[in-house]
């Protein structure tokens, strides 16, 4: 998505508690929280569950599988993306749904399908941050 | 009835703590009281804080609260905290309100952690992937709602087409001439599936409102229009968030308790504003207050259930859509409520005795609904 003349994407600043994230992706790991005593599977990062405030929780790599849950397609100009451009929110296979972009597809409403099967792909955007997108798997491609 | 602290902590450590954010901090503080009164999460009802929005905090600490405060007027703001508490407490609004602190004043970790600074979830794990305000992320669930129950884009439409027809009815409202579902239809994309005739206005203005003790209220010349239950609630800073993408915990929250509170059933409502920035909330709104069923908004106001003439008059004042949007409509929304309960508003919808005002901030991160009657219960 990121062509001649567009400035780079935003580049998150992380925080102590999301740090482990952001190395991740820049390993091209997607890494989720558990928590030990529930069993929730949380995103965005934080050092407890947010179902029941315990600080037992473990650190694991997500599969990369998810599936489209929703989307707009914007169609007014962003320094960064060529318009138009979906920005979506898509399901893990572990549970939790994260906000994205979805490469490697036409970004109409004819090509991005709900519920079409994702999987992870990483984008390096500075030294620091890497960001995971999802482009579709199979024939949906 | 007289309010007392029951649970009260400190961070762990203090001094320097280049280790945690300040939203950690917050964190801290607020699980170390819990544990010195012998709560969980769970058990907090309201939430208060300063330098941080009550928004992320609550999404942060996976908070359900039925009554906020986000009072920031410096560094008493925790001290006027403890007052509001009492009152909202005594008042039946929650039972067991948690206030927090938290600064990374030395190290500055952390620091723009809340409301869309640069270290905040928001700024993480949203902005990264180009949304551009509200047209980008406050309809990005509707693709799903759709889905999920049949609703269509003419049925979309519909929502400014019925509010136009209002409009018309007001000298005051910026866009008056009546629209088709094909002209909405065949408006610019915005955001898809957004039009522009789905999206609300930008414009100037303001108002205000002045609330006093009802035994007072029939010695001013207005007629008076008593305020008979009310609810709040907040949610996430992240629509991808939400809990459901296809309806609002804010709402169901702050419009449940507003019509318990106030005494009134659905079949009491004579006229109802919902917070439209984009059309999809009018169909969130009566779904989530319980109007209909869910998925059935959409047909709802396709058959002209809410447009003038029909037996739910909704955004009678022509809406964000077609009378004014400035980009917290809110006072609009409440100012049309209180013309429609005195009698005094253009579009006059007869007989109206109970008003429901639901309102929306952010993108779905906040909610809050009044209702209003002519007559104290």
């Amino acid at each position: 998505m990121s062509k001649e003349g567009l400035r780079p994407r935003y580049a998150p600043t992380p925080t102590p508690d999301t740090a482990h994230f952001w190395e991740g992706t820049r390993n091209h790991k997607l890494l989720l929280q558990r928590c030990t005593d529930c069993g929730t599977v949380y995103f965005p990062p934080r050092a407890f569950c947010p179902e029941n405030g315990s600080s037992n929780i473990e650190v694991f790599e997500a599969s990369g599988k998810a599936k489209l849950i929703s989307y707009t397609i914007n169609h007014r100009q962003h320094p960064s993306f060529e318009s138009p451009y979906a920005i979506a929110i898509v399901q893990l296979e572990e549970g939790p749904m994260m906000m994205s972009n979805i490469v490697d597809c036409e970004q109409t409403p004819e090509a991005l399908v709900l519920d079409m099967p994702l999987e992870v792909t990483f984008e390096k955007v500075s030294d620091e941050i890497t960001v995971p997108l999802f482009r579709p798997v199979g024939e949906a491609s | 009835m007289t309010v007392a602290v029951v649970g009260a902590s400190e961070t762990t450590e203090l001094g320097r703590i280049p280790h945690l954010s300040q939203m950690q901090l917050h964190a801290d503080g607020a699980f170390n009281a819990l544990a010195d009164a012998g709560l969980s999460v769970s058990d907090i009802d309201g939430i208060a804080t300063a330098g941080a929005s009550p928004v992320d905090l609550t999404h942060y600490l996976g908070l359900e609260p039925h009554w906020i405060d986000g009072t920031s007027v410096g560094g008493c703001s925790f001290l006027i905290h403890v007052r509001h508490a009492v009152a909202a407490i005594e008042a039946g609004y929650c039972e067991t309100v948690l206030i927090t602190h938290g600064e990374s004043g030395r190290s500055g970790i952390g620091r723009g952690g809340g409301g869309g600074g640069a270290a905040s979830f928001a700024s993480q794990f949203e902005v990264p992937y180009g949304p551009m305000g509200p047209t980008t992320l406050f309809g990005i669930g509707v693709l799903r709602y759709m889905k999920q129950y049949g609703m269509t884009h003419e049925q979309l439409a519909s929502v400014a087409v019925a509010q136009r027809e209002w409009a018309g009815m007001n000298p005051r409202a910026m866009y008056r001439d009546p629209i088709t579902v094909e002209d909405v239809l065949a408006s610019r994309v915005i955001a898809y599936p957004f039009h522009l005739l789905e999206c609300c206005l930008v414009t100037d203005g303001g108002g205000a409102l002045i609330l006093t003790a009802a035994d007072r209220a029939k010695d001013f010349p207005q007629p008076p229009v008593y305020i008979l239950g009310t609810g709040e609630s907040v949610e996430s800073p992240m629509i991808s968030q939400m809990a459901d993408l296809t309806s609002s915990r804010n709402f169901r929250i702050a419009g449940g308790d507003a019509m318990k509170a106030a005494g009134v059933t659905h079949g009491d409502v004579d006229h109802l504003m919902v917070y439209d920035a984009f059309a999809h909330l009018p169909i969130f709104g009566l779904e989530d207050l319980g109007f209909v069923e869910r998925g059935e908004a959409g047909p709802f106001i396709e058959e002209g259930n809410t447009r003038p003439g029909g037996r739910l008059p909704l955004n009678t004042n022509g809406g964000g859509l077609s009378y004014t949007h400035t980009g917290m409509y809110g006072m609009f929304a409440l100012q049309e409520s209180v013309r429609q309960v005195r009698g005094q508003a253009p579009a006059q919808v007869d007989g109206v005795n109970v008003s429901v005002c639901l309102g929306v901030g952010g993108m779905f991160s906040a909610g809050a609904c009044i209702v209003f009657g002519k007559e104290l219960p």
